[in-house]
């Protein structure tokens, strides 16, 4: 297992660092298409969405929009309190108070 | 930007720790990769042994966008030698990135300007780091946290960074789609459902902005 682990994240290290490497050291001989750049701006939002929906809808394995998924009305909450403060403690901690609350009155 | 990073690295390390992870591995993340969404992302690729080319390829989709950071910031430090550029862009994140381009386009590229991203660059390091080691803890004082709706701690964080964003229609539109794949395919092997609908994300969030005319330089 250790093996594993080292593996794992000496391989992530690598490959962030070289991402990051990459313009700074070898900028010289490397172009950016413009095509890459506009798609790039979207990677974040898509991969974390993408990560968030299921543990929200589906938090065990199937859809569940009952009052027993706790998740979705604290991500909802977490959601509402980002879009209008942009404070994202406030936003975490009030997703955790919707969550807890939701749990233990369901 | 210090204090902002905070709830990250604390929940971060909280979660590394309840969901399994040894305590080196986790400090090894924070201290060697140091980009805080491809940590969170890995935790469950990676406490649940995840083939090693799939945590690899997520990181480096994930990690992608430094590639345009990277991009960004080389006509500042184009003078100086690879001794420099080495350090600074290792330690080349979305924050450090935001400061120090900020910096950089109002004052003239210079030896202080690279002092200024060693120092910020370093200040952002250590302060994820030390916020990582105070997640652990609370993590190892507080054992069955994972039990504790622990995970929802992810579901918040995520939602925290990616919901200011979605003001943008675009963006809107790109987390929708990304969305929707994700619940279709969620069932595919070896995280193909993630980079699935990460590429259909980002593809509509391209496409959706095309019609938008460009303004000329």
């Amino acid at each position: 297992m250790t093996t594993y682990w080292v593996l794992a994240v000496g391989g992530m290290a690598l490959v962030t660092f070289g991402i990051r490497l990459s313009f700074l050291v070898w900028g010289h001989r490397l172009r950016f298409p413009a095509w890459m750049e506009r798609a790039l701006r979207f990677v974040p939002t898509a991969v974390l969405t993408a990560l968030i929906v299921p543990m929200a809808l589906a938090p065990h394995g199937t859809v569940d929009l009952s009052a027993h998924n706790a998740y979705l009305p604290g991500a909802l909450a977490s959601a509402g309190v980002a879009l209008r403060s942009r404070h994202s403690l406030a936003a975490i901690l009030s997703g955790f108070a919707v969550y807890g609350l939701w749990r233990w009155l369901f | 930007m210090l204090v902002g990073a905070a709830p990250f690295g604390v929940i971060f390390g909280t979660l590394a720790i309840g969901s399994g992870l040894p305590v080196w591995v986790t400090l090894a993340l924070s201290a060697a990769v140091f980009a805080g969404s491809s940590q969170f992302v890995v935790i469950s690729l990676i406490s649940g042994g995840a083939a090693l080319p799939v945590v690899w390829m997520t990181t480096l989709v994930v990690n992608l966008r430094h590639a345009l950071y990277s991009a960004t910031l080389l006509p500042y430090v184009r003078e100086l030698p690879a001794r420099w550029r080495w350090p600074l862009a290792f330690w080349l994140t979305d924050e450090t990135f935001a400061v120090v381009h900020n910096h950089l386009r109002q004052h003239a590229a210079t030896r202080a300007g690279a002092w200024y991203w060693l120092g910020s660059a370093l200040a952002m390091y250590l302060n994820w780091l030390a916020w990582t080691v105070a997640g652990v803890l609370v993590g190892q004082s507080i054992p069955g946290i994972a039990t504790l709706g622990l995970d929802f701690a992810m579901v918040a964080t995520f939602v925290a960074i990616v919901a200011p964003q979605l003001r943008e229609r675009p963006v809107l539109l790109a987390a929708l789609v990304a969305g929707t794949v994700a619940m279709l395919a969620r069932d595919l092997p070896y995280q193909l459902g993630l980079m699935l609908a990460a590429a259909a994300g980002v593809a509509a969030g391209v496409l959706s902005e095309r019609p938008a005319v460009e303004p000329l330089p």
